[in-house]
């Protein structure tokens, strides 16, 4: 059906349907979201022997976040008297706004996708990059020292990392010939893309916490130093606009890496009934656990060893990756 | 420091052992129906009454030989309770020596003492019974009664408690080695006794120890120490005897004046050092104070603080490089500042103090000298509003910048603008 | 060339990593730190004004309030020397039960430390793994003293209470339980990388600055000087027991962590010791008159806490209270250095910094 849809000519009944859509997007990524935290929090209870959420809907807190949600949204909205009020209120939308859209690229399985972009990957790359210019206004409008250093290291941080998590997929882009992210996955019937780069992967995985700005990558909201980074000065729900964005990336992130790498709706051999839907969920996480893991194990880099992490090592790795990738695709791929 | 000086002890008394050892014999054969019935009052927890009725003859006696141990144990009869315990020991001792005769009564002495020494650690019913068959045991006669009669309440206390066990062991080897040649025993015996003197005020527990220190000596000048070494509580025995002695030392202080502080060395170092390089009157007092783990206390006259402190830190053969603590004072006719000094090079301590006029309470910082001054000088500036000299950023620490008056000067009033 | 700018940036007195009300004033450029001017006086309560118009026993009280992690050592401290200056014999029993509370809020302390020091670092889980052996420290105590965390349970001449049935059995099992334990945050922060680039070279100063600092306990035995009043200046029965003085030499955040963690293991041995040679019966509390009333006279005496050298200074007119009391507070003095060792540094590394000297506010302040 969407299929049928993207190649028809538009008009006014498309818009409506894809607006449709979209909302009912934004629902299951919202219902993602709350799920996700509630996820992230009953892992890291798990891992750190408490129980988490358990209250609140059940003995599994499994309304906890809505709960939440509510309460941010009754919350007091407070601005602060000097800050550059206009830009204190964008920040959190265009923080939160490209988020959302990047999702547009992502194919879930072959038939579940709102787009079929021959550029996905760019595109994906490109929005995201969006974010840091929100985080970075919210840092300044706050007009607070640390919201302004938290502000400063996202930008610094947020940079270097899409260096090497672009040059990390370089090699995916030459196995499969395109930037269209449904045929990057067609590209791993047989096998994923992970095992073809594995360097890649690894610097891929890396920078994506990074660009998540998650621990060991938290420096832009550091609570331990900079008390909660750029949104500081931020309550209620533009506040949790923030934390939005956060775990929507977080949504878009594990799925991007497993279209990339880990195969998306293709199924592990001998196991080809499962439905693709399910294979993609699956992996999708997989990820996102692993992505929790991580938190509840490592301490946080320092600023100048982020920067001399992403320069000095992620970036010369992922350049060889190139080079070793273009040799497998000689040896093996030809 | 209490290593240097834990042999004195044992010459102090060493000469005087063997006819010690006699008169005591005799005097105290006589006691010993007598020491028995303590015994029983002890373990009937009848202590003070029955330990100060008994030992007015051994004092008369103790005065008589003009013997450290005497006296301690004299001074001790004065402090009731925890004194008791061990006076009976001390005559439960001579009592079995007593029992026998010459050398042998020496052994049986340190050997008992060994056993008492042992027994200090276990409960006080336990140590009554066990001295009351030590003391019938001896009598008897021989050296294999003695030494099993030792062994058998060596192993009683092990019966009570691990820790006392081996400390039972090494009190016997003490005793055996005695018993291998002839001198040592007097030695032995007189040690012990010395021991037991530090006893009279030492805890329970550093009786305990004195008493093996004192029997180890010996066990060290035999072949045998090896074994002792070997058996991994010569070191323990070693740190314990240094106690030991200076505990003994402190405890007879009291009784006997002459005996000088085993940091008296030290103080007098200091003051030698400080009154050649600033001249005889730099100093207003010097002295050991005995109550604060007789520290040397050096009192500066305000205008040579400084200096002396100089001194104090860059003195080749003082060297304190670490100012433990700086504090001040208000004893109403002056204010004090009281320093605390540490030498890692020398490892020694020293207190320095100066007074100061209360009028007009200023002098010179240490922070130029150790940093680690800086704050405490803050503090005393602020609670106390002592002003130092030289201090590179004198502001009030404690209390905020606007704050009236100096909280723990004696007069302070707090101020109220309310009021 | 771009032009920078200072900029003030006040960090505290409410803080997530300044453990308690400590406030610092830094002078920043970019986030590069020019000067740092401590402001400390927050949490003064005044102890020692307090102190002098009560009896001694009525202090030990405030004393729990000073090193709040580990006020048995406070107890401990005042204790003792009212002790020296009487002259007062502890009994056997007593005096080993001080000795196991003491060494086990030693353990409590440090790996209060840990937990928090990690999380000041960014590493969440090592510090609920800590607090749960703390809490079964925290329970032991409980147990014998009646109180969590203000212990009140040391008086001059022993202690108040005797250990409950069972107690020591259960403070037994917990030594190879904490070791096990010991050895899974070893596995987990020891070795990691990011961690060791965090602290390794951070907050480095020699052996010469950490005595003209009069810095103690690890910060002192972090340059390689072994120094511990437990060895060098036995007090208590810390003689009986065979334990080692861990001291590494690189003075950095680094060797402060591993002395602490050593420390850990070395107070689980005394334990063990203490546990072992502990007397079957025997009285708490010495025979002590109802009214304290030390001799004329001064006395300092400085024990070994977890944070370092802990002194009590007491000034008696022979009175029942104290003329003077004045506590020689490591965290006090261990804190001094601190914007010396700030200056070029960047705002991470403060936190480092700061996590790695151990300072307890209340302490700080007095």
């Amino acid at each position: 059906m969407v299929n049928d849809l993207l190649t028809s000519p538009p008009g006014w009944m498309h818009a409506a349907i894809f607006f449709g859509l979209g909302a009912c997007l934004l629902m299951i990524v919202l219902g993602f979201v709350t799920y996700a935290i509630l996820a992230e929090r009953k892992v890291l209870g798990f891992m750190q022997l408490r129980p988490g959420p358990n209250r609140v809907g059940g003995r599994f807190g499994l309304l906890q976040t809505v709960a939440d949600v509510l309460k941010l949204l009754i919350k007091e909205d407070t601005i602060p008297k000097a800050a550059d009020k206009p830009l204190f209120i964008l920040a959190p939308v265009l923080a939160f706004a490209p988020a959302f859209m990047v999702l547009a690229a992502i194919p879930f399985s072959d038939h579940l996708k709102f787009s079929d972009l021959s550029i996905g990957l760019l595109y994906y790359i490109a929005i995201s990059g969006i974010t840091t210019v929100g985080i970075l206004m919210a840092g300044w409008a706050s007009n607070n020292k640390y919201s302004l250093l938290g502000g400063m290291r996202s930008a610094a941080q947020m940079i270097s990392y899409e260096i090497p998590l672009v040059i990390s997929v370089v090699g995916v882009i030459m196995f499969s010939g395109s930037l269209n992210l449904t045929e990057i996955v067609e590209g791993q019937k047989t096998v994923a893309y992970m095992f073809l780069s594995p360097l890649g992967f690894i610097v891929f995985l890396i920078s994506s916490i990074a660009e998540l700005n998650r621990t060991p990558f938290d420096l832009p909201e550091a609570e331990s130093e900079l008390v909660a980074g750029y949104h500081v000065e931020y309550s209620g729900f533009r506040w949790a606009f923030f934390m939005l964005t956060e775990y929507v990336y977080l949504f878009a992130m594990a799925a991007l890496t497993t279209v990339l790498f880990l195969g998306g709706w293709n199924p592990v051999p001998f196991l080809g009934f499962i439905p693709g839907i399910i294979w993609f969920a699956l992996k999708f996480s997989l990820i996102v656990f692993f992505m929790i893991w991580v938190r509840g194990t490592m301490p946080r880099l320092r600023a100048d060893q982020l920067m001399e992490f992403a320069w000095k090592v992620l970036l010369p790795v992922a350049l060889l990756n190139i080079f070793v990738s273009a040799v497998v695709k000689e040896l093996f791929l030809r | 420091m209490p290593n240097e000086h834990d042999g004195t002890p044992p010459e102090s008394n060493e000469p005087l052992s063997k006819e010690e050892l006699k008169k005591r014999a005799a005097a105290e054969a006589k006691a010993k129906a007598l020491e028995l019935a303590r015994q029983r009052a002890l373990e009937k927890k009848e202590e003070s009454e029955a330990a100060a009725g008994s030992s007015e003859p051994e004092d008369a006696l103790a005065k008589e030989k003009a013997l450290a141990a005497a006296k301690a144990k004299a001074v001790a009869a004065a402090k009731a309770k925890a004194a008791a315990a061990a006076k009976a020991k001390a005559a439960r001792e001579g009592a079995t020596a007593a029992a026998g005769s010459g050398d042998e009564k020496a052994l049986a002495a340190a050997k008992a003492k060994a056993a008492a020494a042992a027994k200090a650690k276990a409960a006080a019913a336990a140590k009554a019974k066990a001295a009351r068959e030590g003391a019938t045991e001896a009598a008897g006669s021989g050296d294999e009664k003695a030494l099993a009669a030792a062994k058998a309440k060596a192993a009683a206390a092990a019966k009570a408690k691990a820790a006392a066990a081996a400390k039972a062991k090494a009190a016997r080897e003490g005793a055996t080695d005695a018993a291998g040649s002839g001198d040592e025993k007097a030695l032995a015996a007189a040690e012990a006794k010395a021991a037991a003197a530090a006893k009279a005020k030492a805890a329970a527990a550093a009786k305990a120890k004195a008493a093996r220190a004192g029997e180890s000596d010996p066990s060290d000048a035999s072949d045998e120490k090896a074994k002792a070494i070997a058996a991994a509580k010569a070191k323990a025995a070693a740190a314990a005897r240094a106690k030991a002695a200076a505990s003994a030392k402190i405890a007879e202080k009291p009784a006997e004046e002459q005996k000088p502080s085993p940091l008296q060395p030290l103080l007098d170092k200091y003051k030698a050092i400080i009154q050649k390089e600033l001249g005889e009157d730099a100093l207003e007092d010097s002295y050991i104070n005995l109550l604060s783990k007789d520290v040397p206390t050096l009192v500066a006259k305000p205008d040579t603080y400084y200096q002396i402190a100089q001194l104090l830190k860059h003195h080749e053969e003082l060297r304190f490089d670490y100012l433990s603590e700086l504090h001040a004072t208000d004893f109403e006719t002056h204010l004090e500042v009281y320093t605390h000094f540490y030498s890692y090079s020398h490892r020694c301590p020293a207190a320095l103090k100066v007074k100061i006029n209360r009028e007009d309470p200023v002098i010179d910082s240490l922070a130029p000298l150790w940093s680690g001054a800086d704050w405490p000088e803050r503090e005393a500036y602020d609670l106390i509003g002592i002003t130092f000299k030289g201090h590179p950023n004198l502001t009030r620490i404690m209390m905020p910048d606007d704050w009236v008056g100096h909280p723990l000067r004696k007069d302070y009033e707090p101020y109220d603008v309310e009021v | 060339m771009i032009r920078t700018e200072e900029m003030l940036l006040n960090v505290g007195p409410q803080h997530p990593s300044t453990h308690g009300v400590f406030r610092i004033v830094l002078k920043i450029d970019g986030e590069t730190i020019i000067e740092a001017n401590p402001v400390i006086g927050y949490l003064h309560r005044g102890t020692e004004k307090l102190a002098e118009n009560l009896q001694y026993t009525q202090i030990i009280p405030y004393t729990d309030r000073m090193d709040y992690l580990a006020a048995m050592t406070n107890n401990y401290v005042i204790c003792h020397a009212v002790e020296t200056m009487m002259n007062i014999e502890i009994p056997e029993r007593a005096d080993y039960l001080r000795v196991l509370v003491m060494e086990l809020g030693r353990v409590a302390s440090h790996l209060v430390w840990f937990g928090t020091y990690l999380l000041d670092i960014g590493a969440m889980s090592p510090f609920l793994y800590a607090f749960r052996e703390r809490e079964a420290i925290i329970g032991f105590l409980n147990e014998i003293s009646g109180a969590r965390l203000t212990f009140n349970y040391m008086r001059i001449g022993g202690v108040k209470w005797d250990a409950p049935e069972g107690w020591i059995e259960k403070v037994r099992d917990f030594v190879p339980y904490m070791r096990e334990q010991l050895a899974g945050y070893h596995d987990l922060v020891t070795g990691n990388e990011i961690f060791l680039n965090r602290v390794k070279g951070v907050g480095y100063y020699s052996k010469e600055e950490a005595l003209d600092y009069s810095l103690s306990g690890a910060n002192l035995r972090c340059t390689g000087i072994a120094w511990d009043l437990r060895k060098d200046e036995p007090y208590s029965l810390y003689d009986r027991f065979t334990f080692n003085v861990p001291a590494f030499d690189s003075g950095d955040a680094w060797a402060r962590y591993q002395c602490r963690m050593a420390e850990i293991e070395e107070s689980l041995k005394i334990i063990e010791q203490a546990v072992e040679q502990f007397p079957e019966s025997g009285e708490v509390l010495a025979k002590v008159p109802k009214i304290i009333k030390p001799p004329k006279g001064e006395a300092f005496v400085r024990i070994e806490s977890p944070r370092g050298e802990i002194g009590c200074y007491i000034a008696s007119e022979g009175k029942k209270e104290p003329y003077r009391l004045k506590f020689r507070r490591p965290s006090f003095y261990n804190l001094q250095i601190l914007p010396k060792l700030l200056v070029g540094e960047n705002i991470s590394n403060l936190i480092t910094i700061l996590g790695g000297i151990d300072i307890v506010l209340g302490e700080v302040d007095g």
